[in-house]
């Protein structure tokens, strides 16, 4: 894995997304530039409207830029996604709720055909990483949010994409839980060496998170700061305490309130 | 005028038994469910039977329940024969064909922005024609045996049927769909997969209001040219012999099938979307 570290697996150049409104145009990305490679992971931060869910959503070709040229994996995001590069969690589980949890992790299995077996295996294995070991055969609805989002990205490892984009996963849950949760994404990076892509509203679960936090600000929606974290691969929580930490979230605050005065 | 007083007396027992079943622990149980209801229509038929009977109403125009019992008890090959050429033979495939015309075509509106211009408007347009106005057309054009009553009622049927489909194919969340985007999964795994369980619970509201709509079509066509049985064609001779009794006989069996086909359906709708927030117990 060690050759393919810091080579690029999403490049954005001079990126330009506008929606058609009722009221006119929205520019909703203006000339982002950014390069994330193998292994990153990447924060977007910044208010709502600055583009940052939309980013992340041409990047999984749910949206399509008007100009400006964006690949992932070297290809157009449309055929990165037909060859099934990447998991994406959504900001609520999106759970189907007619299936248990170990038949809304195996869709994606059964669609992209794996064998029976393989489906069985893969499942047991990521509700394992997820910790939902025993949880398999309940329904959505019997579980917490928290279990949810968790069974959430468990369906997004099954089928074991290089990259995983995950959009305000654990902005609708509570403090504890998302500590808790923060932390089992950062361990599953770590053995998994998985390029992650991660939007948030939250300073402290970007820094806490990311080896890169793209600072972003709206109308139009661009990047204001890249900030590469100089903190350590490994970090307990308590690494919020340290200098380190609180200068780099200091720096995204500044990042943000720069992109406000433009109003 | 004793049965009066008995059947009023009979009348208000039956309340007071009712308002402690209710109030009491047995109404949680399965039993004390049932016994509620049944209480209730029993109850009802006694007074229906006392009234009668008490004030002396003409045959012609009530009936009591037990000479409506009687005359069901003395013509039962009569009734199966009715029922088997108006509901089975008319009614169920009508409604079969219906809802699947209703699928085929929600499928295609679905798949081109073009028809859903076009098609729904005609259905709805359609769905306008009275009843009384469409029937004997429907017999003209395909005679006077069960098909021309499954044509009444394929027509009857299709439009509630598509409207829902229609609208359940459009049920699934924008994240759900996006879901199976990121997946690569095709048109015919997001329908197989996502859509049509979504969809499941406006297709049981289509199919519950479908299934009156089926009994009622059946039975009216009849009245427009039928062989000399079916239970539309009895009903209408027998008002016309002032056979109540076996109007109301007829008026029973189209009763018990309907709750029939509804309750089945029902029950095919709690084990499908078991998973629905106004199925889930």
């Amino acid at each position: 894995m060690k050759d393919k570290a810091s080579q690029p697996v999403i490049e954005a150049r001079g990126l330009n997304l506008v929606f058609q409104t009722a009221d006119g145009p929205v520019q909703a990305l203006k000339d982002v530039n950014l390069t994330i490679n193998q292994g990153d992971f990447v924060s977007f931060i910044g208010p709502s409207g600055c583009g940052k869910t939309t980013f992340l959503r041409a990047i999984a070709a749910l949206e399509h830029p008007t100009s400006g040229t964006l690949t992932v994996n070297g290809m157009p995001p449309d055929e990165a996604r037909r060859r099934r590069a990447y998991g994406y969690v959504f900001q609520a589980a999106g759970l189907y709720p007619w299936r248990t949890i170990a038949g809304n992790i195996r869709l994606p299995l059964e669609i992209m055909g794996f064998s029976r077996a393989e489906q069985d295996e893969r499942t047991a294995r990521v509700l394992d990483l997820v910790e939902l070991t025993g949880f398999g055969k309940k329904f959505p609805w019997q579980l917490s949010g928290g279990m949810q989002q968790r069974a959430s990205i468990a369906r997004a490892l099954a089928f074991d994409a290089d990259i995983l984009l995950m959009d305000e996963p654990f902005g609708a849950l509570d403090e504890i839980v998302r500590d808790r949760l923060n932390e089992e994404v950062l361990k599953l990076w770590a053995r998994t060496g998985k390029t992650i892509g991660f939007v948030t509203h939250s300073i402290p679960e970007a820094v806490y998170l990311s080896t890169k936090i793209v600072v972003m600000s709206p109308r139009p929606g661009r990047i204001t700061d890249v900030i590469d974290s100089p903190l350590p691969k490994e970090r307990p929580l308590d690494i919020r305490d340290s200098r380190e930490f609180i200068e780099i979230a200091h720096r995204v605050r500044e990042g943000l309130r720069a992109g406000h005065h433009d109003d | 005028m004793t049965a009066l007083w008995i059947a009023i007396g009979v009348w208000l027992a039956a309340w007071a038994l009712n308002v402690w079943l209710s109030a009491s622990p047995i109404s949680q149980t399965r039993l004390g469910k049932l016994l509620v209801p049944l209480v209730f229509g029993a109850t009802v038929l006694v007074l229906w039977e006392g009234l009668v009977r008490g004030l002396g109403v003409a045959p012609v125009i009530l009936p009591a329940p037990s000479a409506i019992a009687a005359k069901i008890a003395v013509s039962l090959p009569i009734l199966w024969q009715d029922f088997a050429q108006t509901i089975l033979k008319g009614a169920i495939p009508g409604f079969l064909i219906g809802a699947g015309a209703a699928f085929l075509v929600a499928i295609a509106i679905d798949r081109s922005p073009f028809l859903q211009r076009g098609l729904l408007p005609i259905g709805n347009f359609v769905a306008a024609l009275p009843i009384v106005g469409l029937a004997p057309i429907l017999v003209m054009w395909f005679g006077f045996d069960w098909q021309s009553k499954a044509a009444v009622v394929v027509v009857m049927v299709f439009f509630p049927m598509l409207v829902n489909i229609v609208a359940g194919l459009q049920a699934s969340e924008r994240m759900q769909r996006d879901l199976m985007a990121t997946w690569g999964a095709s048109y015919v795994q997001t329908l197989v997969k996502l859509r049509l369980p979504a969809a499941m619970p406006f297709v049981f509201n289509g199919l519950k209001i479908a299934s009156t709509l089926a009994l009622i079509g059946a039975i009216v066509a009849e009245f427009f040219g039928s062989p000399v049985y079916g239970m539309g064609f009895r009903i209408s001779t027998e008002v016309g012999r002032l056979g109540l009794d076996m109007v109301w006989a007829e008026i029973a069996v189209a009763a018990l099938a309907g709750s029939a086909l509804y309750g089945l359906i029902a029950l095919i709708e709690r084990w499908v979307t078991f998973w629905h927030p106004s199925q889930r117990h």
